[in-house]
C-alpha cells in the first residue's frame, strides 16, 4: 500500500444525478465540509470498503480517495486542483455548481 | 454456462471437452483450437464435433476443418472486444453453415448485433444469467424491428424496406 | 406575444432543405429511445454493472463529467432546422442549466443532466428527429461536413447527402459497435476544405475524375490527441456505389487488427502508423475484393432520394451585389465590419453565408443560452429558409442569407449579444471545455480563451492582425484540435500548476500540418503575454497578404522560438 501522506476524503459521483458527493459519517454528502477525514492508512481503507459497497448497491460510481489539507475551520480543502474543482464547480460560471448553492443562488 | 438460443434459456446439448479428457466415440464435444486436428484425425466423419476458438483466429486456420464442423464457438474475452464480430462474418462468408456460438461476459443488449453477425447463441457466464435473465435478452433481441444495414443476418433491413416500398 | 412575435412563428411551408426521418428512421430513434430507457432501468437496479453499462451510456451519448454527466445531442454534419434549435433550447430549459455548449464536431453537449431524466430527454429530441445515437463510445461517431455544404462557391458536390448516407449505414452496425476505439469520418465536397478531413480516421474528399464521374478520395489514419497523424490516401477515387463496401472493408480490417492492448495506441492511426499504408491499404483491398459487393449494388438509388432532400431552397432572383446592403454599410460602420468580417460569399448572386460568433470578447467560446438559440432559430426563419449549421469551429452559420437581409438580421443578432465581427479572427478561439467541466482534462482551457480574448479586444487591432486560429485544449486528447491551430496551446499539469504548452504552424486544411512545441509550458498568467509577443513579430515580419501559417512557414519556426528566447533574456520567467 502506499505510505499515507495527507489525511483523505472519499469521493465520488451519485448515480442518478451525476453529482459530485463525499462520504460523510452519515452516508454521502454533497457538501464536501461533511466529509470524513480518514487520517491513517486504515481509516482511509475503511472508507474505500464502504465506497465498494455503495458501488455495489447502485448508489455511487467511480469512488476515490482524494489528498486533503484540514483548514482552520476543520474542513477538508483538497490539495491538488481538480478535485477543487469538483467541489467548487466551474471557475467560468460562478452561478453554476455547488459554489453556487454555497452562495445561496441556484446550484 | 447458460445458452441463449433465440431470446430463451436452453439446455446445451454440446459439452466443452476439457484439454486433458480423452475424446469420446460420441456425443457432440467441443474441442480447444489446439486439439482440433488430432480430433479430425480421429473421429469419425459423421461425428458431431465442435471447435472454441479465440477471436484472433485466421479465418485460413479453420478453412478445411468447416465441413467437418457442426459448431463454431468464437471467445468474446471481454464483451467490449468486437473481434468475434468480425470473425464471425468472415466465417458465414467462407461458408460455414453449421452453429455459431458467442462465448463470453456478452450483455443482452449485445444479441442484436451477434445475430446479424450469423451468431446462433450466446453463452455467458451463470453469475451473469442470474443478472441478466431471460426477460432482457429477449427484450433486447426484440428492441428494434429492422435495421440499416444490408447483407447482416436477423431484422429486416431498413434499405430493402425503402426498396421494396418504391418498386410496389 | 407581439404582432412580430407572430411573424416569426414556424411557418409550415417552409421547404426542405435538410434530411426528413420517414417512417423508419422514426421507428428508429424511438426504439432507441426505449432501449435506454430500459438501460437506465437496468443500471438502476443494478442488473447492468456500471463497467457493463458505461458502452451503451457512451452509445447514448452520455458521459460522467467533473460535475455532472454531460449529454453529448448528435446534429448529423452540423445541420439543424428551427424547430430543432428550438427544442435544444426547451431541453436546455427544462432538464439543464439554460444553456448549451457546440462542440468541434458539430455536436451539442449539455452539462448538468441528471441520468434519471435522459430518457426524457432523448423521447424529446426524437420529437423533432433528433438524437444522441453514437456521439460516444468505440463506435463509429458523428459523421461530420463542410459547414458551408451547398452554398460555398468553390463546391464540387454537396457533402451531406454522403454523410447522411453513412449516418444511416453506421447507426447501431452489428459488427462496428466494438471497436478498439472511437472512429471518426468526415467528408468534404470542395476546393478548399472545411472539414479537416486530413486529421479524421476517416476522411473523404469527394472528386470528379476525368470523365467528371463523381467518386471519393478515401483517406484514413489521421487523427489528433496522444500521437497526432495526417491522414494517408487508402483510396484514390472510389466511385460512389463501391463507398459503402470500401468503408466496411476498412472498419473490417480496423476492428480485427486495431491495437486493444493499450488505451492511447488503439485508434486506427497506430495501425496505419506501425503497419505502414502501403500494408494497410493491400489489406483493405483484400477485403474488399473478397465481400459480396451486389449486396450493396442498390445503394444508388437510396443515394438519390436522400440527396434529393438537399436540394437547393426556393432562391430568388437577385443581383450580384445589393445596393441596401451597400448603403448600410456606409452608414453604420458596426454593420460594415460585421459584413467584412463574418459574411462570405454565397454560390447564389445576392445571396451571403453569415457565421454568427459564439465567441463573444472574454465569453465562454461555443456556448449559447437557450434565448440566444431561440433568437438564431428566428433569425433563421426569418431570414434563411429556417436553416442553421454549426461549425467544427464552434459557430452557427446561417447559410441562405439575402444580401438585402443582412442588416435587419445583424440588428436582430446584435441585439441578442451574437453580432461580434470576429469570424476567424485571433479572437475567435477554439476551445474544448477543459477543466471547467471535462473529467479527462488536465488543465482548463476556457480561462486562457477568455484572457487572449480580451487582450485582442480592440477589433481594429484584430483586424489589422487578420485570419489567426488560435486553437485550445485542456488536455492531451485534443478536442480543441490545438494540434492543428495556427497557434496552439495544450493545457498540462506540471508541478501541481496548470501549465501550457504552446505550438506553432498547425494546419487543419488539405495543407494540413501538426503545430511544433514553441517551448517550455508558460503559465496562465504569461500565455496572453506570449501570444501577443508572437502575434507582433507576425506584424512585424510578415509580407503582403501573408496570413499568420504563411509567414511562420515562410520564416521557420527556431525565428519564433527566438521571439520568447529574448523574452527569457529580458528576465520574463519562460
Amino acid at each position: 500500500m502506499a505510505a499515507f501522506k495527507h489525511p483523505q476524503i472519499l469521493i465520488a459521483s451519485n448515480l442518478t444525478d451525476g453529482e459530485v458527493v463525499f462520504l460523510g459519517p452519515l452516508g454521502w454528502e454533497r457538501d464536501h465540509r461533511r466529509a470524513r477525514v480518514a487520517q491513517n492508512a486504515e481509516e482511509a481503507a475503511a472508507l474505500e470498503a464502504l465506497g465498494k459497497r455503495d458501488i455495489s448497491a447502485n448508489r455511487v460510481v467511480d469512488v476515490y480517495l482524494a489528498d486533503v489539507e484540514i483548514g482552520k475551520d476543520g474542513a477538508p480543502t483538497p490539495l491538488h486542483y481538480r478535485e477543487r474543482m469538483r467541489v467548487r464547480g466551474p471557475s467560468v460560471r460562478l452561478d453554476l455548481g455547488k459554489q453556487a448553492a454555497a452562495s445561496g443562488g441556484a446550484p | 454456462m447458460a445458452l441463449i438460443s433465440d431470446g430463451r434459456f436452453v439446455e446445451d446439448p454440446w459439452r466443452r471437452l476439457a484439454d486433458e479428457e480423452a475424446l469420446p466415440k460420441t456425443g457432440k464435444v467441443i474441442v480447444s483450437l489446439p486439439r482440433l486436428q488430432h480430433a479430425l484425425e480421429v473421429l469419425a466423419p459423421e461425428s458431431a464435433l465442435g471447435v472454441i476458438v479465440p477471436n484472433t483466429t485466421e479465418p485460413s486456420a479453420l478453412i478445411e476443418a468447416l465441413p467437418r464442423l457442426q459448431l463454431i464457438s468464437i471467445s468474446f474475452p471481454a464483451f467490449s472486444d468486437g473481434r468475434g464480430f468480425s470473425l464471425a462474418r468472415l466465417l458465414r462468408r467462407a461458408g460455414f453453415k453449421g452453429e455459431l456460438r458467442a462465448s463470453g461476459r456478452l450483455v443482452a443488449d449485445q444479441y442484436s448485433h451477434a445475430v446479424g453477425c450469423g451468431f446462433d447463441a450466446i453463452e455467458i457466464p451463470d453469475d451473469l444469467a442470474e443478472r441478466q435473465d431471460e426477460e432482457q435478452w429477449r427484450a433486447a433481441f426484440n428492441a428494434y424491428a429492422m435495421s440499416y444495414q444490408r447483407g447482416y443476418a436477423g431484422r429486416g433491413s431498413i434499405l430493402e424496406a425503402r426498396r421494396r416500398a418504391v418498386r410496389s | 406575444m407581439t404582432a412580430v412575435d407572430l411573424r416569426m412563428a414556424q411557418r409550415p411551408n417552409a421547404p426542405m432543405t435538410t434530411y426528413r426521418y420517414d417512417e423508419y428512421d422514426a421507428a428508429f430513434v424511438r426504439e432507441r429511445v426505449a432501449e435506454f430507457r430500459e438501460q437506465v432501468r437496468r443500471r438502476l437496479s443494478g442488473a447492468l454493472t456500471e463497467e457493463e453499462f458505461r458502452p451503451f451510456r457512451l452509445m447514448n451519448g452520455l458521459y460522467l463529467q467533473l460535475h455532472a454527466y454531460m449529454l453529448r445531442v448528435a446534429i448529423p454534419y452540423g445541420t439543424l432546422t428551427a424547430r430543432q434549435m428550438r427544442r435544444l433550447a426547451d431541453i436546455a430549459d427544462q432538464w439543464d442549466k439554460g444553456y448549451g455548449h457546440f462542440t468541434t464536431r458539430q455536436n451539442l453537449q449539455y452539462n448538468w443532466p441528471k441520468l434519471v431524466d435522459t430518457p426524457d430527454i432523448m423521447e424529446a429530441l426524437a420529437d423533432v428527429e433528433m438524437h444522441a445515437i453514437q456521439t460516444s463510445g468505440n463506435c463509429i461517431r458523428n459523421v461530420t461536413a463542410d459547414h458551408f455544404a451547398g452554398v460555398a462557391p468553390d463546391e464540387i458536390e454537396d457533402p451531406r447527402p454522403t454523410a447522411e448516407f453513412l449516418r444511416q449505414w453506421s447507426s447501431l452496425h452489428p459488427e462496428f459497435s466494438f471497436l478498439p476505439r472511437k472512429f471518426k469520418i468526415a467528408v468534404t465536397g470542395a476546393e478548399h476544405d472545411r472539414a479537416a478531413i486530413m486529421v479524421h480516421d476517416v476522411g473523404l474528399r469527394i472528386v470528379k475524375n476525368d470523365k467528371s464521374q463523381i467518386g471519393y478520395q478515401v483517406v484514413v489514419g489521421g487523427g489528433l490527441g496522444r500521437s497526432p497523424f495526417i491522414g494517408k490516401v487508402v483510396g484514390d477515387f472510389v466511385p460512389r456505389e463501391d463507398l459503402l463496401a470500401f468503408l466496411e472493408a476498412i472498419m473490417r480490417v480496423y476492428n480485427r487488427f486495431g491495437r486493444r492492448d493499450n488505451k492511447f495506441k488503439a485508434r486506427i492511426k497506430i495501425l496505419v502508423h506501425e503497419k505502414g499504408i502501403e500494408e494497410i491499404r493491400a489489406a483493405v483491398e483484400a477485403e474488399f475484393a473478397a465481400m459480396d459487393r451486389s449486396v450493396f449494388s442498390h445503394d444508388p438509388a437510396e443515394f438519390e432520394r436522400i440527396a434529393a432532400f438537399f436540394a437547393p431552397p426556393p432562391y430568388e432572383t437577385l443581383p450580384a451585389a445589393s445596393s441596401a446592403m451597400g448603403a448600410a454599410k456606409l452608414e453604420t460602420p458596426a454593420f460594415a465590419n460585421f459584413v467584412d468580417v463574418n459574411v462570405s460569399a454565397h454560390k447564389i448572386p445576392g445571396y451571403a453565408i453569415v457565421t454568427v460568433s459564439l465567441k463573444p470578447i472574454g465569453g465562454v467560446p461555443g456556448d449559447a443560452t437557450s434565448e440566444q438559440m431561440r433568437v438564431l432559430a428566428d433569425a433563421s426563419e426569418r431570414f434563411g429558409f429556417g436553416e442553421l449549421r454549426v461549425s467544427h469551429e464552434q459557430n452557427i452559420i446561417l447559410p441562405h442569407v439575402k444580401q438585402d437581409d443582412l442588416f435587419a438580421l445583424w440588428r436582430m443578432l446584435d441585439a441578442a449579444g451574437l453580432a461580434t465581427a470576429n469570424a476567424g479572427l485571433v479572437s475567435d478561439i477554439i476551445s474544448c471545455p477543459g477543466l471547467d467541466y471535462c473529467a479527462l482534462a488536465t488543465a482548463r482551457s476556457i480561462p486562457i480563451a477568455q484572457a487572449i480574448s480580451k487582450r485582442f479586444s480592440d477589433m481594429s487591432r484584430q483586424r489589422r492582425i487578420g485570419k489567426l486560429g488560435i486553437k485550445i485544449s485542456g488536455c492531451i486528447n485534443a478536442c480543441g484540435h490545438h494540434h492543428v491551430g495556427a497557434i496552439g496551446i495544450l493545457g498540462l499539469e506540471k508541478k501541481g500548476q496548470e501549465s501550457y504548452q504552446i505550438t506553432l504552424g498547425g494546419d487543419p486544411t488539405f495543407s494540413a500540418s501538426i503545430g511544433e512545441i514553441l517551448g517550455p509550458g508558460v503559465t496562465a498568467e504569461q500565455a496572453p503575454d506570449v501570444i501577443e509577443h508572437l502575434v507582433d513579430f507576425y506584424l512585424a515580419e510578415r509580407q503582403e497578404g501573408e496570413a499568420f501559417i504563411d509567414t511562420w512557414r515562410r520564416l521557420g519556426h527556431s525565428r519564433f522560438k527566438d521571439v520568447l528566447r529574448r523574452e527569457g533574456e529580458d528576465g520574463a520567467d519562460i
